[in-house]
């Protein structure tokens, strides 16, 4: 098919009210989607531009381009902004909103207004973030951890960077109860548990700790405002009060934030892997019920964050226990996509690759976790570069990689339009050599013992941390590439039919943009499962 | 199912799901008291006798009182009895409100005698008076922030009530602020024990 003009735009065209208004006082979930999507976006390029600053200021010891202060602030942001206005609302709050509802034949959440409500707490976070960057003694230089008893003796701005992720931390609350309530409520009829798709699965299971961890953090950011505010030394030894206190509230929220920050992507590749090799998920329900597991076993494993804070070695003991349990249900979501794979049809479309980088990444990710989760080998690496590389492989070749799938995946279900394969292939393979040069580097040289967060280091890093910068550079050229070409897609890619891919689930059952009311008059009726392939056809395009 | 639909037992539901998230806002607090006071039992017992006993049992008579009242307007809303609602939502406001100002005179004795977060006087007491008086003003303030929220709440929707867009068989919002009502008067059932009574 050539046409060029999309004659159907779905729900860009028919609101009730036009213009901007039409989006910011829009209640639909599509709408309020594409706004969190176009959001999250921004904010990902700007940490991602601080990212390569930090990377270009560590390619040779000593001063490069920025000066020690300036150094902690760009590390600080660059968390700060990745892990809550990026990372946490990436998948759940942009694609949730976008494919949650039509995936449950459901015409909107339970709770539009909320919904809508969480954007603006969403909004809200990202402005007292970025004015807490450009006002007062200067920006917060505490590292995204906000760890006591720097952050309340600094004079840089760390009250309003709390409050800004105060309120992040009350929109990705609102988000969570609106969808556990959605899926328990909104299911079409014929869409039993046993029929949700992966994605789904994965966002109830996200949003459970959403509702359940996020308000500890909270409660951590007030007392940290109210410490710098009254100086009253909750967490001050001196006066009776406990630094540590604060890593544990802190990591009992964090921790699990990790999960928060992991599963929406697991959900994402679930959804991807049979689809590309058109067969049914292997282990329906192992891989369902290893999402609640993971949730709930990550509940319990805060502390081995802070092994060399000061804990009795049998605490010790017991946290690394539960963390490596951990890396069961995980291990079952890797094994079941690759027996997904087995004799599949597959086809190694932009969202596959994607998927696939996401499997590789996440694995080393996953076992460099093992290394530090293992208490001998912590003592060793805690503080280290591997503990960056490591999370990086995890959020960004996990996360990252997941949320780049699905763009490719589902943003010609929510255009209309195709983007260039050829240059999403390249795009790809830019980025998945790139991230592995960067990270793969970043983990060497933190065996070899540079600490993480220093602004200097020896010279017998220098070879490493090089390697590291240029990597980063083949992964900007990646981004900038894979940005443009979705760009251009959106804007003049080929129209494409309902089911361009060829999945079961119902977002592909509606046009493509989808309408409105989703569904038309009638409301579905599902009589089948998320990945029963039987009759299902790709529109060419 | 229409987009206007409407879904009374997942509003509750959702509701219910808030009411958790508050509770675990609070149990932070809770944490960092059991942990303080295994720490310092004997300073917590000293500091907890500095308090006024007298004004904290008021306070709780008074929230165990509006927490019926509020009850009684819902069965009241059932019935259809608008005026009677709207009148009982308007005494647990009032009574809200007596909680507040008890709670002014309370702090404001406390803190004439130089007992409020970072001040010198409590320095001097030691490290174990310093964190049970922290905490209690901080626990106690969130507490006293979120009995001036549920009241607002309460205020809003009797004034729903009165233009009738709340009404006898439309009135799970009137249910949920009570819910939420009754979750503050709970919090303050596990803090006035833990500060005024048992040490």
């Amino acid at each position: 098919m050539t046409e060029t003009t999309l004659t159907n735009k779905g729900f860009y065209t028919d609101s009730p009210r036009s213009g901007i208004l039409g989006w910011l006082l829009s209640t639909d979930h599509k709408r309020i989607g594409i706004m969190y999507l176009c959001c999250i976006l921004a904010m990902f390029i700007v940490a991602a531009c601080l990212g390569l600053l930090i990377r270009l200021e560590l390619i040779a010891p000593g001063v490069t381009i920025m000066k020690a202060q300036t150094y902690n602030a760009t590390f600080t942001v660059h968390g700060i902004i990745m892990i809550f206005l990026f990372i946490i609302p990436s998948v759940p709050a942009a694609f949730g909103n976008l494919v949650l509802p039509i995936q449950l034949g459901a015409r909107d959440v339970s709770f539009p207004k909320v919904n809508l409500l969480s954007w603006y707490c969403y909004v809200i976070g990202a402005i007292l973030a970025v004015v807490a960057i450009f006002s007062g003694d200067g920006a917060p230089d505490t590292g995204w951890t906000f760890y006591v008893p720097f952050s309340t003796q600094t004079h840089t701005n760390v009250s309003l960077a709390a409050l800004a992720a105060f309120m992040l931390g009350m929109s990705s609350i609102l988000t969570g109860i609106n969808f556990v309530t959605t899926i328990h409520r909104l299911r079409a009829k014929g869409m039993t548990w046993g029929r949700l798709p992966m994605f789904v699965w994965s966002l109830y299971a996200t949003a459970w700790i959403q509702v359940l961890a996020t308000p500890m953090l909270g409660i951590t950011l007030v007392l940290v405002i109210l410490e710098r505010t009254f100086g009253a030394g909750l967490f001050d030894a001196a006066r009776g009060g406990d630094p540590v206190m604060f890593q544990h509230l802190f990591w009992i929220y964090s921790h699990p934030a990790v999960y928060i920050m992991i599963l929406p992507g697991m959900g994402v590749i679930s959804e991807i892997i049979p689809t590309f090799a058109r067969k049914p998920l292997f282990g329906y329900w192992a891989v369902a019920v290893s999402s609640l597991t993971i949730a709930f076993a990550g509940s319990l494993v805060w502390a081995h964050h802070m092994y060399t804070s000061g804990m009795s070695d049998f605490a010790i003991l017991v946290f690394s226990f539960l963390t490596f349990i951990v890396a069961i249900p995980s291990a079952i979501k890797v094994f079941n996509w690759i027996t997904t794979l087995y004799k599949g049809s597959i086809q190694l479309a932009p969202p596959m690759l994607f998927a696939l980088g996401f499997i590789f990444n996440f694995s080393i990710g996953g076992l460099g976790g093992l290394a530090l989760g293992a208490a001998a080998a912590d003592i060793h690496l805690h503080d280290t570069y591997f503990v960056v590389g490591h999370f990086h492989y995890t959020m960004f070749g996990g996360l990252g990689f997941a949320f780049f799938a699905a763009l490719h995946y589902w943003l010609p279900k929510y255009t209309g339009r195709m983007y260039n394969h050829r240059i999403a292939v390249i795009a790809f393979a830019l980025l998945f050599v790139g991230f592995n040069v960067t990270y793969m580097a970043m983990q060497a040289v933190g065996i070899q013992g540079m600490p993480r967060r220093y602004y200097d280091y020896l010279p017998e890093f220098t070879t490493l941390n090089v390697v590291a910068t240029l990597g980063s550079w083949v992964m900007a050229i990646g981004l900038i590439m894979m940005f443009y070409n979705l760009w251009r897609g959106v804007r003049k890619g080929a129209v494409v039919g309902n089911n361009p891919w060829g999945a079961a689930t119902l977002e592909w059952q509606i046009p493509s943009p989808p309408p409105m009311d989703n569904f038309g008059p009638e409301d579905p009726v599902v009589t089948k499962g998320p990945y029963d392939f039987k009759g299902v056809v790709a529109d060419e395009y | 199912m229409s987009i206007e639909h409407r879904d009374d037992t997942g509003a509750r539901f959702g509701m219910w799901l808030f009411l958790y998230t508050e509770v675990i806002l609070f149990s932070g607090l809770f944490i960092l008291y059991a942990v303080s006071l295994a720490r310092h039992p004997h300073e917590f017992a000293e500091a907890s006798h500095k308090l006024n006993i007298y004004f904290g049992t008021v306070n709780t008579l008074v929230l165990l009182t509006s927490s019926l009242t509020i009850a009684l307007a819902i069965t009241a809303i059932q019935r259809n009895k608008i005026r009677q609602t709207i009148i009982l939502s308007v005494i647990t406001i009032v009574l809200a409100i007596v909680f507040l100002i008890n709670k002014y005179f309370e702090w404001s004795a406390e803190i004439g005698h130089g007992i409020y977060p970072g001040s010198e006087h409590l320095a001097e007491m030691g490290p174990g008076i310093t964190v049970f008086f922290n905490l209690y003003y901080f626990t106690a303030g969130l507490h006293g922030l979120h009995v001036l929220i549920g009241s607002s709440l309460i205020g809003v929707v009797a004034i729903l009530v009165a233009k009738g867009k709340v009404t006898s068989d439309r009135y799970t919002l009137l249910e949920n602020s009570a819910l939420y009502w009754h979750l503050v008067d709970l919090v303050w059932i596990f803090l006035f024990p833990l500060y005024y009574l048992i040490l």
